[in-house]
């Protein structure tokens, strides 16, 4: 019984803070204590409102350099490598990554390291295979490289299919982090932070184009980075800038709620026993409960937060996660659009490069904040709520980290970066679902790239204000989902649809439109069937039961996107069509430019 | 892009060894990369209770330098790319590009 009782001890409370994430603590009155108490945050109001102003300043400012069409999808070209590496970090580290990514590793702990790994691996992968050939032969969006030597209406609606799938499901992710933020923070309801977060980004976009994207991204990537590395310091100083004593403190207090969790275990099923014996009335809900109660300090007992736990448990849905991860990065829309804002190869490299630095030092950041908040969050009444949950959710770990180390002041500042990591995010996404609107499916499919500019540039701002609706809508739609998951969903359909195009049209000679076109339609919807069929939505999502699922894994990508790269094998080598001679005649002229750059988009005089 | 132009680019031996050398040390830096992160993931999904394995008598496990190994491992390769590619690479690239203005 002892040993018992220690190995409860011994573990961490994974499954108590499980539990908490997958509660609507947000839901019903659990938010309104939280409202209430933080409704006279005026810093976070007056710091946001700043940003704001700040924002719609450059806004202006970019909207009266933003003329051509250049201009609006690319910033004219005039981007530096180091501007565009912080842009691209900025992309990158959505709300998402830091509410989401923290919570992970405050939840889960090394699971979270696991976690961001798979983001960051991508990129090395396409600085060498990617950056340059991308820079060297497209002008504004990933469509342009996939169709350069391909017929030009089936390429571009296949890829700007993929770009508003990815781009949709992002934004899902990133106006449900903005709702229940401002929400928390402002007291406003959910459904109006959400509007406020739509219209700020159509302002941003429709006005400023990529040159007010590029420097609202570029300036909140900087705010986070600060904040974020302030905490990590703050942590690290309560723990005497040692990662033991940290760890040290962080498994203690997972330990504690392991052994609460035992003993509400253990009242639980003393309650049911005695409802059974004396035949009570709900005798078998009393039951339930204690099964439910049993289980879950089981699972505590047997997770440890500084040894990979269940997100790896499985081998093929880890290889499956990581290929996601890391080829998805490859496929995202609004990423790759970026590469597009500089002025030639030499800068596009220069970019991934910072990017990468940017992005790895801020994941070891929010490992640090994970813990930090385990420590400094979990233990502290005043960022809980009745039952015991967090606040607003786990995915506000970070958030209340921020109250605990640096106060009102500081709260108030991580908030507004926070807010303010969503609207840089959701305008970048929207201008690339703009382009493949304006640029792949208006001007070049439509008008047969006989549009004019101006009209092009008008197509681009109204189809902003229709995604910016869109979003919205989306964001109310999904309010209850777990918003990093969401961010998971998209890299895999971006490997398994854009990824296999993009790479096989610049490195694989024989690559035909028919090839492209059903290879990549196949990875797209095999990705997204697998994904409603497994466990994520069919049991999560659909409420169907635990062990139904029609497909077991929880990461389609390994499938799907062999699929994708098979199937776009099999229909170029069986394609003997002349306009299929045609394309891989071309492939030399392109491989040239590719290597070379000779003929490549230049920079605009500015 | 003239077909003539083609035609210079395609002939110079100087395109061929760039193409040639930047295609290798690319895909030994891909390599190395892929080695190291599924190497991790392998480990990981393989033989969890390795890198759960506390160093010496602490709680600090294996899986924390290891994980930060493969943060840093990422940005060292990227920067040897880079550095290659923007120096020897480009310096090639443009006397490539010259010779087929000629």
């Amino acid at each position: 019984m002892k040993s018992l009782l220690q190995k409860l001890g011994l573990a961490g409370t994974f499954a108590a803070v499980m539990l908490m994430s997958s509660m609507p603590s947000w839901a019903a009155g659990a938010i309104e204590g939280a409202v209430e108490k933080r409704s006279l945050n005026v810093h976070a109001i007056v710091m946001f409102l700043a940003f704001v102003a700040f924002t719609l300043g450059i806004t202006y400012w970019a909207a009266r350099r933003t003329r051509s069409a250049k201009d609006f999808y690319a910033a004219g070209g005039g981007i530096t490598g180091f501007q565009n590496g912080l842009a691209i970090a900025g992309d990158y580290m959505s709300a998402a990554s830091f509410l989401g990514i923290s919570a992970m590793v405050f939840t889960t702990g090394y699971d979270g390291l696991i976690y961001s790994i798979g983001f960051l691996v991508g990129w090395p992968v396409i600085t060498f295979m990617v950056a340059e050939r991308l820079r060297n032969l497209g002008k504004y969006t990933f469509a342009d490289v996939a169709s350069y030597r391909l017929s030009q209406t089936p390429v571009r609606v296949f890829a700007a299919t993929g770009t508003l799938v990815v781009v949709a499901l992002y934004l899902i992710a990133q106006m449900v982090g903005a709702g229940k933020l401002i929400q928390l923070l402002f007291g406003l309801d959910y459904t109006y932070a959400v509007i406020l977060v739509g219209i700020l980004m159509i302002l941003y976009v429709t006005f400023g184009g990529m040159l007010a994207t590029t420097w609202v991204q570029i300036i909140k990537a900087i705010l986070l980075l600060s904040g974020a590395s302030f905490m990590a310091f703050m942590v690290m100083k309560h723990a005497g800038f040692s990662f033991e004593t940290l760890f040290q403190q962080a498994v203690e207090v997972k330990q504690a709620g392991a052994q609460a969790l035992a003993a509400k275990a253990a009242v639980a099923s003393e309650a049911a026993a005695v409802a059974v014996a004396t035949n009570a009335p709900d005798a078998s809900a009393a039951l339930a409960s204690a099964a439910t109660a049993a289980e879950n300090a089981a699972k505590a007992a047997k997770s440890d937060i500084m040894a990979p736990g269940g997100l790896v448990s499985n081998p093929i849905d880890a290889i499956s996660l990581g290929l996601a991860l890391m080829f998805g990065t490859a496929g995202l829309p609004h990423i790759l659009m970026r590469f597009f804002t500089v002025s030639d190869a030499k800068e596009a490299r220069k970019s991934v490069f910072y990017a990468t630095g940017f992005i790895g030092y801020f994941y070891i950041l929010t490992f640090i904040i994970g813990f930090g908040a385990i420590v400094l969050v979990a233990t502290n009444p005043a960022f809980k709520d009745a039952t015991g949950a967090l606040i607003g959710g786990s995915n506000m770990a970070a958030v209340h980290l921020s109250a605990a180390v640096g106060g009102d002041l500081f709260l108030g500042f991580i908030s507004a970066v926070a807010f303010a990591t969503i609207l840089a995010v959701v305008a970048g996404l929207t201008l690339s679902g703009a382009s493949a609107v304006s640029h792949d499916l208006y001007a070049s499919v439509i008008k047969k790239g006989k549009a004019n500019e101006a009209d092009e540039i008008r197509v681009s701002k109204m189809t902003t204000v229709a995604l910016g609706i869109v979003a919205m809508l989306l964001g109310i739609i999904f309010e209850k989902q777990n918003i990093a998951f969401m961010v998971g969903l998209a890299f895999s359909i971006a490997a398994s649809a854009n990824f296999p195009v993009l790479i096989l049209s610049m490195f694989w000679k024989n690559l035909t439109t028919r090839g492209a076109v059903w290879g990549g339609a196949i990875g797209l919807i095999s990705a997204v069937v697998l994904i409603i069929l497994g466990p994520t939505v069919w049991v999560d999502v659909l409420g169907h039961a635990k062990g139904s699922e029609l497909f077991a894994y929880k990461n389609p990508a390994l499938f799907s996107m062999t699929a994708a790269f098979f199937f776009t094998w099999l229909f170029s080598v069986t394609d003997n069509s002349a306009q299929a001679q045609l394309e891989r005649g071309k492939f030399k002229a392109q491989f040239i430019r590719s290597m070379t750059g000779i003929g490549a988009e230049g920079a605009s005089e500015h | 892009m003239h077909d003539s132009m083609i035609e210079r680019v395609q002939n110079n031996p100087k395109f061929h060894a760039l193409v040639a050398t930047r295609a290798r040390f690319s895909w030994m830096l891909t390599i190395a990369m892929l080695v190291i992160y599924y190497g991790f993931i392998l480990l990981i999904a393989f033989s969890p209770a390795t890198l759960g394995t506390p160093i010496g008598n602490g709680v600090t496990t294996w899986g924390i330098p290891v994980g930060i190994f493969v943060i840093i491992s990422a940005f060292v390769l990227t920067g040897i790319y880079v550095r290659r590619a923007n120096t020897e690479f480009d310096q090639l690239t443009r006397e490539v590009v010259e010779d087929a203005k000629k």
